[in-house]
């Protein structure tokens, strides 16, 4: 398959696409609003990963993006025009469904096909292309089976083949590796990425895995209730998540309720208290944190250090140690009760006493939120 | 992009496709088949309250009369009776058995399953007309011709399959997980039946019986072969009031329509409340 | 689990095992007491229903005058005006099958998305369905008399007026109202199974509405269809009652289910009513088969495209 076939993007105009936006768009499902006031560019070349906990609205952002559902405000545009009204067969994107829908009366091979007969593609050339997709997601062995007769992670990857068959410039995927086993799952990403660099695509990529986010994207968007809550480089959005909401869905598995005791003079310094927990941590000067105010502390696990003679230190008992193979990881509990997860790889033994530290540009300080609504199923 | 592009975009415009020439074929078509339904049963009931109607856009002159000579008159309450009676002997007998068989054909394979699924199917596949005449001749050879134990009899043949076909998807849809977890948590097969099965299952029920009802009340051909003239239900009477026009005045039956009709609808009110028509239907012929 | 060792494994070669118990072993074919539950139900289906089949079956060939045991059929086969009824009854059903999916399919198809009066559209509908055709045949003799409001709306049009009750059309209308809501409801049930993110997935493939309609929904639906298709024609094959109040018994309407009653309920002759009943039968069944046959041989499966 080469990156040039002309019959890509049925209906669109041939030249190649810059970038695809949209704009305050709210899609309300009766009286309860799916997204609100959101914006999401996707440029070309990128690779932007959609983040959030189930419900936040990530499959309703690419639903309306393609074409599938009417937006109840707001536009999308691609390279300048306004593209809302343009139904989903014209748009000429290659879509993942959450839920396959493979048709279920067509062979895993006439599947792929589809998109490519209906951009006309002689028999002979659709059959080659149909079978390298299928070369590509390991299913060439089932291409005459119907849908029903494959098990749910063959299914998702014929999915994925016939989103990739059609060669799209954009191609929307809604948490395509969810079912597969963890060894053909880091296959496939790495699968996915190359595509990803070998055809030039533009890629907006729904999942609820951070690591699969971190891999993959140029970009990442994290989603809550329906509005943009952080957008940034993978990179960014990992060490300096915008929120606790953030930072919990980020691998920041200590979250700790805390009190501000003092603001230093450089704003970004706090002092905070939680039990018998005295830290030192960095916050945001707009968030206006002063003396008194509640917060809610975000330590990843692999920051904290045990034995480290620093600012932060606390005696703690190693409660629960787990292997990791490399690592353990181990959950120990300070003397007042507060719970804190690290990561070492020196051997501890439930029980023992260890005295553990972070660095204060770790600690991670935010506004305390109404009730913290983290994810749990964020932790990686 | 910069703002001055949102600007020059078109004005936002709620996306509504344009009616296409199938869609209005399909409206006016709809609309024809609504109007001729609606049509004809307003008829009746406009007939039933005119003092005579021969033709015409209107009758002569309107009147509540016929109602209570309807009601008093001897066949009309026995009908009524009647069809009360076998309606809800009907719904109970079938419910009784109907719901244990729908049950254990969701839960359990066992040989003869598919025989038995047959079984349920055929009897609501095949139109009464090609069994009413024999099932009378056979109950007419027992002694059981003309009495009422006939008519709730042969009405069981066609609803008791509706129940359990109603039922078995029902109970499909509960995870057995439930089942299981009662049982670990120490219920008897009695405590799981009454405390989670039941409560479970009623929705079904309610909805599988307002449908039994709906059809006994419907049931012509069944009813007409076995009934005798102080056992028939209201439909049977209507057919007897309406094939023989020289007997009974329009009105008068006219009334009787209407006071069948006001029963069926609203079995059919309350038990789409519960349950969407196809879903029944659907599990008839899979 | 069978328990024969592998000769040379001794390994596997467990002590002969005492038997297991009956009980046990129909327990897991499925077989124990809770089945009893099962049957009442097939009780009553055995009295009700598969007996008096083989019951009918047999008085059939008891002619009431005795003699000729297959008198009854030929009879029934021998007198032109019996035999034909059974092309009257064609000439009925077939049409009002076909009328009937037809108008039915493209109503449930859209009746798919949700819009205001969904409910009320889906009452209206259903109403004939829920009241007979007795009433429905008491309703048309008055709309559908020459000086009833279809023919007066008609001659105020300019139409002259028509005879649409006491012969074929009466029957016809009268057959089809009740038949339209009967497709209407099954084919809803199949529309409403296919899963509306097959749909979406074919639009993002490039598929227009057109070709949507005929390459996913269209092969998905053709089952349905023919289900449909089928129990409309094996119901409007044993119309009755609109067939006398509404039709011309004695001639244009004379369908099969007319000579079952005349035998049954005016001579009292079950033997003869009970063969014409089993010739009806028989037809019904070679039309279901013969139809559902064809529908097997096309594609047969979930209309879902995955998971959920
Ligand atoms: N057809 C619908 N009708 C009503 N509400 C809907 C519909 N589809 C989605 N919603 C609601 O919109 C919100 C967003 O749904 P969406 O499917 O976009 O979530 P998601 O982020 O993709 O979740 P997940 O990760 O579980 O797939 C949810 O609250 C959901 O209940
Ligand atoms: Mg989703």
């Amino acid at each position: 398959m080469s990156v040039a076939e002309q019959t890509t993007g049925a209906g669109t105009q041939g030249s190649t696409f810059g970038s695809l936006q949209m704009r305050q768009v709210s899609r309300w499902y009766g009286k309860t609003a799916a997204l609100t006031d959101l914006d999401l560019e996707l440029a070309h070349g990128e690779f932007v990963a959609l983040l959030g906990p189930s419900g936040c609205g990530k499959s309703t952002a690419l639903a309306c993006l393609a074409g599938l559902q009417p937006l109840t405000t707001g536009s999308i545009w691609r390279d300048g025009k306004r593209i809302d009204s343009l139904p989903a067969d014209k748009r000429g994107f290659g879509m993942v469904f959450q839920s396959y829908a493979l048709f279920p009366h067509l062979t895993v091979a006439r599947n792929v096909e589809f998109g490519l007969s209906m951009r006309k593609v002689p028999r002979a050339e659709r059959r080659r292309r149909a079978q390298a997709a299928l070369d590509l997601v390991q299913l060439a062995d089932h291409a005459g089976k119907l849908p029903s007769q494959l098990s749910g992670g063959q299914q998702q990857r014929v999915a994925i083949a016939r989103a990739l068959a059609i060669d799209p410039e954009i191609v929307l995927m809604d948490e395509p590796l969810s079912n597969l086993d963890a060894a053909l799952r880091i296959e496939m990403r790495t699968e996915i990425k190359r595509l990803y660099q070998e055809r030039e695509l533009s890629v907006l990529y729904v999942t609820h895995d951070q690591e699969e986010a971190l891999s993959l994207a140029t970009r990442l968007v994290v989603l809550r209730g329906g509005r943009l809550e952080q957008s940034g480089t993978p990179e960014q959005v990992y060490t300096q998540p915008a929120s606790a909401y953030v930072a919990g869905f980020m691998g920041y598995r200590n979250m700790i309720s805390a009190r501000v005791e003092q603001v230093e003079s450089d704003p970004r310094r706090v002092c905070v208290v939680a039990g018998d927990l005295w830290l030192q941590g960095t916050a945001d000067p707009a968030a206006g944190l002063r003396a008194g105010s509640e917060v809610m502390v975000a330590i990843r696990p692999e920051d904290i250090v045990p034995g480290r003679a620093g600012v932060n230190d606390v005696p703690a008992l190693a409660e629960v140690v787990e292997y990791h193979g490399r690592e353990l990881a181990v959950r120990a509990r300070t003397e007042r009760g507060v719970v804190l997860h690290f990561r070492t790889e020196k051997p501890v033994a439930a029980g023992a006493r260890v005295t553990l530290g972070a660095p204060e540009e770790r600690v991670l300080v935010f506004p305390a939120e109404g009730r913290a609504e983290v994810p749990d199923d964020a932790h990686g | 992009m910069t703002t001055a592009d949102i600007a020059a975009g078109p004005p936002p415009r709620t996306r509504r496709e344009r009616p296409t020439l199938t869609a209005v074929i399909t409206w006016v078509a709809a609309g024809c088949f609504v109007a001729v339904i609606l049509g004809v049963l307003a008829s009746v009931v406009v007939q039933s309250f005119a003092t005579t109607w021969r033709g015409g856009w209107w009758p002569a002159g309107l009147t509540a009369t016929w109602y209570g000579r309807a009601w008093s008159s001897t066949g009309m309450s026995q009908a009524l009776a009647n069809t009360a009676q076998a309606g809800v002997a009907v719904v109970v007998i079938a419910l009784l058995a109907g719901v244990p068989a729908g049950y254990l054909l969701a839960r359990r394979a066992f040989p003869g399953r598919s025989v038995v699924m047959l079984l349920m199917l055929l009897p609501i596949i095949l139109p009464p007309m090609t069994y009413a005449v024999q099932l009378a001749a056979l109950m007419y050879r027992v002694g059981l011709g003309g009495s009422m134990t006939a008519v709730v009899l042969v009405n069981l043949v066609p609803t008791l399959p509706l129940v359990v076909l109603i039922m078995v998807p029902f109970v499909e849809q509960i995870s057995p997980e439930v089942e299981n977890a009662a049982r670990v948590f120490g219920a008897n097969n009695l405590r799981l039946f009454s405390r989670v099965l039941v409560p479970l299952l009623l929705p079904g029920m309610l909805a599988a019986g307002i449908l039994v009802l709906v059809r006994t009340l419907g049931a012509f051909e069944l009813t007409f072969f076995v009934s005798a003239a102080d056992t028939q239900t209201l439909v049977v009477a209507l057919f007897g009031a309406i094939s023989d026009p020289g007997g009974v005045p329009g009105p008068l039956t006219a009334a009787m329509a209407v006071t069948y009709m006001l029963v069926a609808v609203l079995g059919l009110a309350v038990s789409l409340r519960f349950v969407t028509p196809s879903q029944a239907i659907r599990q008839r012929h899979r | 689990m069978t328990l024969t060792a592998e000769p040379g494994t001794p390994a596997t070669t467990a002590p002969p095992r005492p038997p297991q118990p009956l009980r046990h072993r129909l327990a897991e074919r499925g077989v124990d007491w809770t089945l009893l539950l099962i049957l009442p139900a097939v009780l009553i289906i055995g009295a009700l229903f598969v007996y008096p089949f083989l019951y009918g079956l047999s008085i059939s060939f008891q002619p009431l005058e005795g003699g000729d045991p297959l008198a009854n059929y030929t009879d029934f086969f021998g007198d032109p005006y019996l035999r034909d009824s059974i092309w009257k009854t064609l000439r009925l059903a077939v049409p009002v099958a076909v009328l009937s999916v037809a108008a039915a399919a493209p109503l449930a198809f859209r009746m798919r998305r949700d819009f205001p009066g969904r409910r009320i559209v889906t009452l209206v509908v259903l109403l004939p369905l829920t009241f007979g055709s007795v009433l429905i045949a008491q309703g048309m003799t008055q709309v559908f008399s020459p000086t009833g409001w279809t023919n007066l709306l008609l001659t105020s049009l300019g139409v002259p007026q028509q005879q649409f009750i006491y012969n074929y059309t009466g029957t016809f209308i009268a057959t089809t109202l009740v038949s339209i809501p009967f497709a209407f409801v099954m084919l809803m049930g199949f529309f409403g199974g296919i899963d509306r993110s097959i749909e979406d997935a074919a639009a993002t493939l490039g598929a227009s509405r057109a070709a949507r309609f005929w390459r996913i929904i269209m092969p998905l639906a053709v089952p349905g269809l023919i289900t449909a298709f089928t129990l409309c024609l094996v119901e409007a094959f044993a119309v009755f009652p609109s067939a006398i109040l509404v039709g011309q018994p004695d001639n244009a309407t004379h369908v099969l289910t007319l000579p079952i009653y005349q035998a049954a309920s005016q001579r009292s002759d079950y033997p003869a009513a009970a063969a014409i009943a089993v010739v009806m039968t028989v037809l019904e069944l070679v039309i279901l088969g013969v139809l559902m046959l064809l529908r097997n041989r096309l594609y047969r499966g979930p209309a879902t495209g995955g998971k959920g």
